[in-house]
């Protein structure tokens, strides 16, 4: 097909397809695990977006959490069940929350960036954890959701919240691999190589990151808000460090091109997070990072580059041969 | 001076005890080919960085079109229509140069489309057209990491030009190219730029490099300009000999 976004489209629209028959073969456990992976992915995914106009957010549990207690707290307090309103509304609260931390970040780089970001999210976390009405450090638990104003049972509790997670973030995913390509996007990639010659260019580098930032806060809201759906409830640690490493983890083990590769090592992460939890709970952070060592090591471009460096070959082949 | 397309008026410079601009006053009209001329130190690229914006004058004025830029950053005097090269070449050196060439030709066109394809057929040709004219074309998909450096500084030049400039400020073109290429780059250069309406102010050491390709010669000695007419007049002056090409000599 010659129209890249009708292809870009059209991929998605079949990996949604593919996820959901592949959803109605898995176990419980192995749906629940798929839908943690698929909606902490989307965290990670900002991160990407963020890398390649090059800042690496250290806090975006920050957004995970805005997303996160947003979704829970309209659920709560304002009456709103259905699963996909509750889900872009976490989304777009915590872009919302972000736009006016967005113009500062974006005079930074590097480790300034990613400390700043770090420490906006451990506020969020302080305050979290002081705020009585909101269950302090304890949180809250969230009802069931409806869907598109049907009930969901028990029994098919799990499928239902994977398939919403797989439709929101397919079409999501879809988006960012459009807007990866776009013009805009290809621009971003020139600003993490040389920032200078882009500004010399006449483009504002720091609007640039800006717009990446509020829309990296919009993919991790909907992360949030997916998780706390899932799980039946939301704490502060959503806002805590560690939480956020794990986002920054996953999109180091991916590297930055390919959108496939996030939710690739974000599943990859569940699975040995959860395995290790239950085996050897006390050593598994120590698994992790042998692994991430060793991705790091032999692999410095990420899981991505394994496949899109063999593409970007074949394509740039096809076109001299053209 | 309305006639002027570019207009520096009176620039002072310092940099604590050395001063780099000492009453500048120059005026550039369309379509001229200018050398900056002087040895190191003497103000050429304190000159070519107060024009584009990126060092800000201790005093006096600069104008393009007669409208005042002497405030203005480098993003804003760039849409304005100077554009830049630069003496090490500023490349997204991940990138293919046929990406590099995309992105500059995209950077000029106004709001950066959120959705459309870098890689429109549309775009592409147009970035491979400019890549032809500086003889670019063979390395548009090879990554800039992995070329020469000779086709870097073309590849940086190509890029400045990409948004239909009308002033170009090319700092030493051919610096850190042998001399059998300078030339032949030169030539390059100046087909590339013979299709365009495009005035240019080129910073050059060579001054075989300068005879043969500038319409005018500015030297510049300490901070100030002592010498501004057509090449042969300049290379003949007294404080020229004196202070910049003999000293280019004995360096070279």
């Amino acid at each position: 097909m010659h129209n890249p976004i009708a292809r870009t489209m059209l991929a998605g629209v079949g990996a949604i397809v593919a996820l959901m028959l592949a959803g109605l073969l898995m176990p419980k456990w192995l749906l629940f695990l798929s839908t943690m992976a698929i909606s902490h992915g989307m965290v990670s995914m900002g991160i990407v977006l963020l890398m390649r106009s090059g800042v690496v957010s250290f806090g975006q549990g920050f957004v995970f959490a805005a997303g996160g207690y947003a979704a829970a707290l309209l659920a709560r307090h304002a009456g709103v069940n259905d699963a996909v309103t509750l889900t872009l509304g976490g989304g777009l609260a915590a872009a919302l929350l972000a736009l006016p931390f967005a113009p500062l970040l974006s005079r930074y780089r590097g480790i300034f960036f990613a400390m700043l970001t770090l420490a906006i999210s451990m506020v969020l976390y302080g305050i979290l954890v002081k705020s009585e009405t909101m269950g302090g450090s304890d949180g809250f638990n969230v009802s069931r959701p409806t869907l598109l104003g049907a009930e969901i049972s028990a029994e098919s509790a799990n499928f239902a919240l994977y398939a919403v997670a797989v439709v929101l973030v397919g079409v999501l995913a879809t988006a960012s691999r459009i807007y990866g390509d776009s013009v805009r996007g290809l621009v971003s990639l020139a600003i993490r190589e040389n920032e200078l010659r882009v500004e010399y260019l006449g483009v504002s580098v720091s609007q640039a990151i800006a717009v990446n930032f509020v829309f990296a806060a919009f993919l991790g809201g909907i992360g949030g808000a997916l998780t706390v759906l899932a799980q039946g409830h939301i704490e502060p640690n959503f806002s805590y460090w560690t939480t956020s490493g794990e986002f920054v983890f996953v999109a180091i083990l991916a590297g930055h091109h390919s959108m496939l590769a996030v939710f690739l090592a974000s599943f990859v992460v569940e699975v040995v997070r959860s395995f290790s939890n239950l085996y050897f709970p006390n050593t598994w952070q120590l698994a992790m990072g042998l692994f991430l060592l060793i991705v790091i090591r032999f692999l410095p471009r990420g899981l991505g580059s394994l496949w899109m460096d063999r593409l970007a070959a074949r394509r740039a082949r096809k076109e001299v041969r053209a | 001076m309305s006639s002027a397309l570019l207009s520096a008026r009176g620039l002072m410079k310092s940099f604590g005890a050395v001063t780099a601009a000492d009453e500048v006053s120059i005026d550039v009209p369309v379509g001229q080919r200018v050398s900056l001329i002087g040895s190191n130190g003497a103000g050429k690229t304190t000159f070519v960085n107060m024009v584009t914006g990126y060092l800000k004058p201790d005093a006096g004025s600069i104008t393009l079109d007669g409208r005042d830029i002497t405030r203005l950053g480098p993003r804003q005097i760039s849409r304005l229509g100077v554009a830049r090269s630069f003496q090490i070449p500023q490349l997204a050196l991940d990138m293919t140069a046929l990406d590099n060439m995309l992105v500059a030709a995209a950077c000029n066109q106004g709001a950066l489309s959120f959705w459309q394809p870098a890689h429109s057929p549309q775009r592409r040709e147009r970035a491979m057209a400019l890549l032809a004219r500086f003889d670019l074309a063979d390395h548009a998909e090879r990554r800039v990491s992995e070329l020469p450096g000779g086709v870097r500084k073309l590849l940086d030049i190509a890029m400045a030009l990409a948004g239909q400039p009308k002033l170009l400020l090319l700092d030493e073109p051919t610096s850190g190219v042998s001399v059998e290429e300078k030339f032949p780059m030169m030539d390059t250069i100046t087909e590339a730029l013979a299709t365009e309406q495009v005035t240019v102010l080129f910073v050059e050491h060579d001054m075989d490099i300068v005879t043969r390709y500038a319409d005018r010669v500015i030297a510049f000695y300490s901070g100030r300009v002592i010498a501004d007419d057509p090449p042969d007049a300049v290379l003949a002056d007294e404080q020229v000999q004196r202070y910049v090409t003999g000293s280019a000599r004995q360096g070279g």
